[in-house]
């Protein structure tokens, strides 16, 4: 395969066709508008004439003898009987017009005409910008100017007066090349007189083929609808000029001409309405095919469309090593990897083309066959069962096979939206059975997957140097730090988290059985044990997970669920389990949970990624989910409704709570209403009355939160799943078993509903707790008729706010990536777009990649100098392991805020109806993502 | 200590042995490591040198690769975590009292370069000898705080008389440490004299007050036929210029809420007004800020917009609990100053002068861009992203914008002896 650039198109030249231009290029002039006889047979000199090309199969093209697939169409042309103006260059003749005398042609000194120069940029402009006066002369005929109006879209009034297309034609001619230039056109590449047309080309077959309904019935192309219009009146036009018809005749129909020529360029043009089909539907015309989202641009050009590619629902496998994608057999079978035969694999190629495209496969196995062989002639034979041994017979140096996937071809896998480059890794193939594709659990976090019916996309590449690029730079084990913070986006979740919380905190013990159980499934050999009790061996579970350790690794963070700041002893610490101490790849204290080895804060899993290499932190997150997901299935989880259970005392004080806060409310407002508030500067009465309603409601939920919190500790699996930070939050948690609190629509007590009330059970203005959207029942306990109505309100907006942020963020983030696309760091570090302009002299200050940054940091100092002088440097602050914490990627902010997001996900999947609210994926998705 | 001559000696050999590795250290890393190498007593030189050496051996490995696609990148990292951002404003840290635009729509008003942020607002520090008198601070509070007529005094109207009365309210004007003159300057700088006349109304004291009556015959408007007499339409117009007059305080400051702040106060405004703020008397002009950039632009100039920029921006990204390497933020704001104005990221700002009539055209807008490169003759080199995915032609980021080529050598000749091993990577790039 010949792949490799032999040529590269180094620039464009734009530039406006002349009449002689048309007229030159075009094969045929197209007079009747009419497209095919009764035959279905093209008519001669109409708009489907043969000469500008064919669409059917069977015929030939007139000019180029091509067919179909040949012949890439010719234009051809209509005379136009009268000029028009082109629309889409009104206000430029407008420029020219009035900057130039109207006798002689010459440039008007001071026109206020602005002036244009391709070499000052697209909008470079010289000479003022002033309006011009309206009483001048021309210097050098000494002819009176008149003022120029543009009557939109394309009549032009001097005084009143119509200006005809053809007076203004004139006119433009009239411009000597030498002022063309001082106006900012070049000449060369286009007159100003072209800008009122006298020819128009008619676009090849090609470009508007008709089609064939099932009925037989032809259905032509918008485009050649508008040309048939064009025809139409451009001959009534010529007859009844020529017959002399009266002048009021001659310029209606002129009219006619310059509305059908005008929406044929751009039917949306303001001022005049758009041509319609017959259905009433508006006509597609040019500038519509070109412009917007599904425009010519933005969909084929910036976007195409590609071979080689598979789209399946997505599911978890956490046996597959995090570069890898279990591919189905189904799928490894379409898609295809070119194989050049060569000398030296002559044999193997011969092989495959023999074996066809279903070979047949001893049971459960799956044996690649070919799909197509290219000759080195270049044509394409498509390999079938029957003539598999003649294929095989063709098979020579210079061929290439198209040899179906094998395990370890390397393919790019890729998720809609894809808002950053972790949303298009490079994977290794893994053909499995079953129909979906498969990957390892840590790569949800950077493509945003979920199981509940995401689909993904997977495309096959096709050459070396790209196979290549995609294993040295899109690997997905080269992106387990991401460059947005500098920190591990890849890692663990859910469950790995729960589990290994559960193997190693207070470090349960394991019998030989249950530890060459779990040993087996991860692959390592069995340790000696820990110790001995009551005569049996055990091992801990500190132990098993320091298996999966590098041996060098030192680290001392906090845990997750360390509740205690890190000036408290030591001991307190010790309690709890909570700090976490690595020394020489051995675990020795603490509790790992989601601050070790979770996907964007794991402190563990950073530090491995960024000492071992990518090779090692993608060991680790494989033996990791193997080992966590073991652990959890022996050691078990399950939370239940009853997790949420709180006695029944306190349910009692809960309801205290909520009836004492209730009564302060009823007191505020009755403060408010005989006027004894205190007034908050800068806040009018109603403002600070609900400021304070809201504190206190506020108060009274974390109080109810609190007792509840009482009853739910560590014993507990939902408490587990939250304190973590595998699932869920305590606030979750104490809205189960406490209160759920007070709904808000627009950061505001709910207000909206009926004429002064929220719902009819409540009296007109009544400002109370219950009747502005408090929720004093817990969701285990269940919701009141009208609370329950609330709580869907203040649903409803988080809904309707996803949608509304995912547009505009889309957009936002669109906007920034074309206006940043083509900065580069050049050699001399030096950031600069494509003019060549320096943006920064240092990328970021200080050439520092973020990707290999320590959180932003380029270097941590103190890590160098006890590296290098050893003992005699210690800071106090790098051995507590402050070092490291002080620079944590993510704050405790990002993880409220991450559970918000995972309660609005909890919601979304409540909910029967499905939101629209993952940008990106069209309605065509049936399924629940 | 600063001119100690064992710590820039330190610093002068770490600075000679990077420039010699052809490095240029970051100077905030090399600030850290001579602070802290100064701690340690009798440092032997070649100690120092084999922490210069460490310390480059790292950074190289740390440092951007060429061709990198910078740009894309921080776009991503700026854009991906809007999605997870709110969408509704909230109230300012520490200040409740004040709405401030926060979140995405904020994010997207910064990017926008819009010239009055949604809900302006400045921070005002008072100058430190003053900053801890609530007193002092209050006064300046109140000569920031934009003061109208209407209130400190209410207004009426007599119609039989054809009068406007203006009555101060002397709590009022306390309140504001106004007196009654400066009320009646006010007025008086305020009204047309032509049209009306002010003269002293009942009352007494502070509380004295005004009246303005309407010249007898409305002086004709340049140009304007004189329109009939309609003294009744006069006197609301009266009312409501009287209504407009501004008392004291700057244009554009519409509410000034102090706060105490670890030990000092500093005052906190709705509305925005720097350059004026700047010149009052007491205010602290090396802290004061707004959070309107362009604002800054005028009265600053364009660094100083940048740095406001980069400020704003990851302020409101932390605000929400996201990280984003400050490297990517500072990139855009460098972008959108870089002509020595404010650009915004858009088609009426950088993406509408891009070079590329292509790229131009797949942006927004299509037609336009391509007729217009069409009657000026434009030629589009093809050298950015969007113009070579168009024509379908590798891009010249990455592993793209280099070029390896391999000749072959005709058969029967041996190949040259493989070249010496490559120069260490810093030798080819040279550095700034």
């Amino acid at each position: 395969m010949t792949s490799g650039l032999s040529k590269r198109i180094k620039s464009l030249q734009f530039a406006f066709l002349s009449p002689d231009e048309i007229r030159r290029m075009s094969a045929v002039k197209v007079i009747t508008a009419d497209t095919y006889d009764d035959d279905g047979y093209p008519i001669e000199m109409g708009l489907m004439d043969l000469h500008m090309g064919v669409i059917e199969p069977n015929l030939r093209c007139r000019t180029c003898g091509g067919r179909v697939n040949e012949c890439p169409g010719h234009f051809g042309l209509i005379e136009l009987a009268m000029p028009v103006i082109h629309v889409g260059y009104a206000k430029e003749i407008k420029r020219l017009l009035q900057s130039t005398c109207r006798a002689c042609g010459r440039l008007l000194p001071d026109t206020g005409a602005m002036i244009r120069s391709p070499a000052l940029g697209p909008d470079g402009e010289t000479l003022s910008s002033r309006p011009p006066r309206e009483e001048r002369s021309c210097p050098q005929c000494g002819e009176i100017q008149q003022k120029i109006i543009l009557d939109k879209p394309t009549t032009f009034r001097e005084n009143g007066h119509k200006i005809t297309p053809k007076e203004v034609r004139a006119r433009l001619e009239r411009i000597p090349d030498d002022d063309v230039v001082r106006l900012g056109l070049d000449p060369r590449f286009g007159r100003p007189e072209w800008l009122v047309l006298t020819v128009l080309p008619v676009p090849p077959v090609a470009v508007r083929p008709s089609i064939t309904l099932e009925s037989g019935e032809r259905s032509e192309d918008d485009l050649t609808h508008k040309l048939v219009d064009v025809l139409r009146i451009n001959q009534r036009l010529r007859e009844n000029r020529d017959m002399g018809a009266p002048q009021l005749v001659v310029e209606d129909l002129w009219e006619l001409l310059q509305y059908h020529v005008t929406t044929y360029f751009d039917n949306q043009t303001s001022g005049i309405p758009p041509a319609r089909h017959r259905s009433g539907r508006p006509l597609k015309t040019l500038v519509q095919r070109l412009k917007g989202k599904d425009g010519r641009f933005r969909s084929n050009l910036s976007g195409k469309r590609v071979n080689f590619s598979a789209r399946t629902v997505i599911s978890p496998d956490p046996l597959l090593s995090i570069n890898d994608v279990g591919i189905p057999v189904e799928v490894a079978r379409a898609l295809t990897v070119p194989l050049e035969v060569t000398a030296f694999n002559l044999e193997v190629a011969k092989q495959y083309v023999t074996r066809g495209p279903t070979p047949a496969s001893p049971a459960g196995t799956y044996v690649p066959g070919v799909n197509y062989l290219v000759r080195e002639d270049g044509q394409r034979i498509k390999v079938m069962e029957k003539n598999a041994e003649m294929c095989a017979t063709m098979v020579s140096p210079g061929c290439v096979v198209e040899r179906q996937l094998i395990d370890g071809d390397i393919v790019l896998f890729n998720r809609q939206p894809s808002l950053h480059r972790m949303s298009m890794m490079a994977h290794f193939v893994r053909i499995l059975p079953h129909k979906t594709f498969r990957f390892n659990l840590c790569d949800c976090t950077p493509y945003n997957a979920d199981f509940d019916g995401d689909e993904m996309n997977l495309h096959v590449l096709q050459s070396q140097e790209a196979r290549a690029e995609a294993k040295v730079i899109m690997q997905v084990q080269e992106h387990i730090l991401s460059p947005r913070f500098g920190g591990p986006i890849i890692g663990m979740i859910h469950d790995h988290i729960t589990s290994s919380f559960l193997l190693t905190h207070r470090n349960p013990r394991f019998n030989r059985g249950d530890t060459t159980y779990l040993l087996s499934k991860v692959g390592l050999p069995l340790p000696p044990p820990a110790g001995k009790e009551k005569g049996e061996e055990y091992w801990t579970g500190k132990q098993l997970f320091s298996l999966t350790l590098p041996p060098d690794l030192s680290v001392e963070f906090r845990s997750s669920i360390c509740s205690h700041g890190s000036q408290e002893p030591a001991k307190v610490h010790e309690q709890d389990d909570c700090l976490v101490v690595v020394e020489k790849g051995q675990l020795l204290k603490g509790t790992i949970d989601a601050k070790a080895i979770a996907a964007g804060k794991g402190v563990i899993l950073d530090a491995i990624a960024r000492n071992d290499g990518p090779d090692a932190a993608r060991r680790f997150l494989d033996v990791m989910s193997r080992l966590c997901i073991t652990a959890i299935s022996l050691k078990g989880l399950s939370t239940g409704i009853d997790d949420e259970d709180v006695p029944e005392e306190a349910r009692r004080q809960i309801a205290r709570v909520m009836a004492t806060a209730r009564e302060e409310v009823s007191g505020l407002v009755d403060r408010y209403h005989r006027g004894e508030m205190e007034q908050i500067a800068g806040r009018t009465l109603e403002e600070t009355l609900e400021v304070n309603i809201r504190s206190t409601l506020s108060k009274a939920r974390d109080q109810a939160g609190d007792i509840a919190g009482k009853y739910l500790g560590l014993d507990n699996p939902a408490v587990i799943l939250a304190k973590s930070g595998a699932r869920g939050t305590m606030l979750n948690l104490t809205q189960m078993a406490g209160a759920v609190g007070q709904q808000s629509v627009r950061g505001e007590r709910l207000l909206r509903g009926y004429y002064d009330r929220t719902l009819p059970h409540f009296q007109r203005g009544d400002l109370g707790a219950e009747a502005r959207g408090f929720v004093s029942s817990s969701y285990k306990n269940g919701l009141l008729p009208t609370e329950y109505f609330f709580h869907s309100m203040g649903g409803r907006e988080g809904l309707v706010d996803t949608a509304v942020r995912t547009s505009r963020s889309g957009y936002m983030q669109r906007r920034l990536i074309n206006a940043l696309e083509d900065l580069r760091v050049e050699e001399d570090s030096t950031v600069r777009n494509t003019a060549g302009t320096v943006i920064q002299y240092r990328y970021g200050e200080d050439s520092v990649d973020p990707s290999r940054s320590v959180q932003g940091k380029a270097l941590i100092v103190d890590e160098v100098l006890n590296q290098v002088l050893g003992k005699r440097y210690r800071p106090e602050e790098y051995l507590r392991g402050e070092g490291l914490e002080g620079t944590l990627p993510v704050g405790e902010e990002e993880l409220d805020l991450l559970a918000e997001a995972q309660l609005e996900e909890e919601n979304e999947d409540e909910e029967s109806e499905e939101p629209s609210g993952e940008g990106g994926d069209g309605p065509d998705l049936g399924g629940g993502d | 200590m600063p001119g100690e001559p064992k710590s820039s000696k330190i610093r002068e050999s770490l600075l000679k042995q990077a420039s010699q590795a052809k490095v240029e250290l970051p100077g905030g890393v090399v600030d850290e490591v001579v602070r802290k190498l100064e701690r340690l007593r009798d440092l032997p030189p070649e100690e120092v040198r084999k922490v210069g050496q460490e310390l480059i051996r790292r950074f190289r490995k740390v440092r951007v690769d060429p061709h990198e696609s910078v740009g894309i990148v921080a776009a991503q990292s700026i854009g991906e975590p809007g999605t997870q951002m709110t969408l509704r404003t909230f109230h300012y840290a520490g200040v409740a009292e004040m709405n401030v635009t926060l979140g995405l729509p904020r994010l997207i008003e910064l990017v926008d370069a819009r010239r009055v942020p949604s809900t302006p607002m400045m921070t005002v520090h008072v100058e430190k000898g003053t900053q801890k008198d609530l007193s002092r601070v209050q006064g300046i509070a109140l000569g920031i705080e934009v003061t109208m007529v209407p209130d400190v005094a209410s207004i009426g109207t007599v119609v039989e008389e054809l009068k406007v009365v203006v009555t101060p309210k002397a709590s009022l004007l306390q309140a504001r440490r106004l007196k009654r003159s400066q009320l009646e300057a006010a007025l008086l700088g305020g009204l047309d004299r032509r049209r009306f006349s002010l003269s002293d109304g009942s009352g007494a004291g502070e509380s004295k007050a005004f009246e303005i009556h309407l010249a007898e015959q409305a002086p004709p408007r340049a140009g304007k036929e004189p329109e009939e007499d309609m003294p009744f339409k006069r006197l609301l117009e009266a009312a409501e210029a009287v209504r407009q007059i501004r008392v004291m305080g700057i244009t554009g400051i519409k509410r000034a809420l102090i706060k105490k702040e670890k030990d000092e106060y500093v005052i906190y405004t709705e509305g925005s007004n720097l350059s004026e703020v700047l010149d009052v008397p007491g205010v602290d002009s090396a802290r004061t800020t707004t959070n309107s950039i362009f604002e800054i632009y005028r009265t600053l100039g364009a660094e100083a917009a940048r740095a406001a920029l980069i400020l704003e921006a990851s302020r409101t990204l932390s605000e929400q609990g996201l990280t984003v390497d400050i490297r990517h933020i500072m990139l855009v704001a460098d972008l959108m100053t870089n002509e020595g104005d404010i650009r915004a990221i858009g088609r009426h700002g950088i993406s509408g002068k891009k070079t590329s009539v292509l790229a131009r055209a797949a942006f927004e807008i299509t037609a336009a861009h391509l007729l217009k490169a069409a009657i000026t003759g434009e030629v589009d080199e093809l050298k950015g992203v969007a113009e070579n995915i168009i024509v379908g032609q590798p891009i010249a980021l990455g592993t793209g914008a280099v070029n390896l080529i391999y000749r072959q050598p005709p058969p029967g000749v041996t190949p040259a002896k493989p070249p010496a091993p490559p120069p260490p990577p810093e030798a080819a790039s040279t550095e700034a």
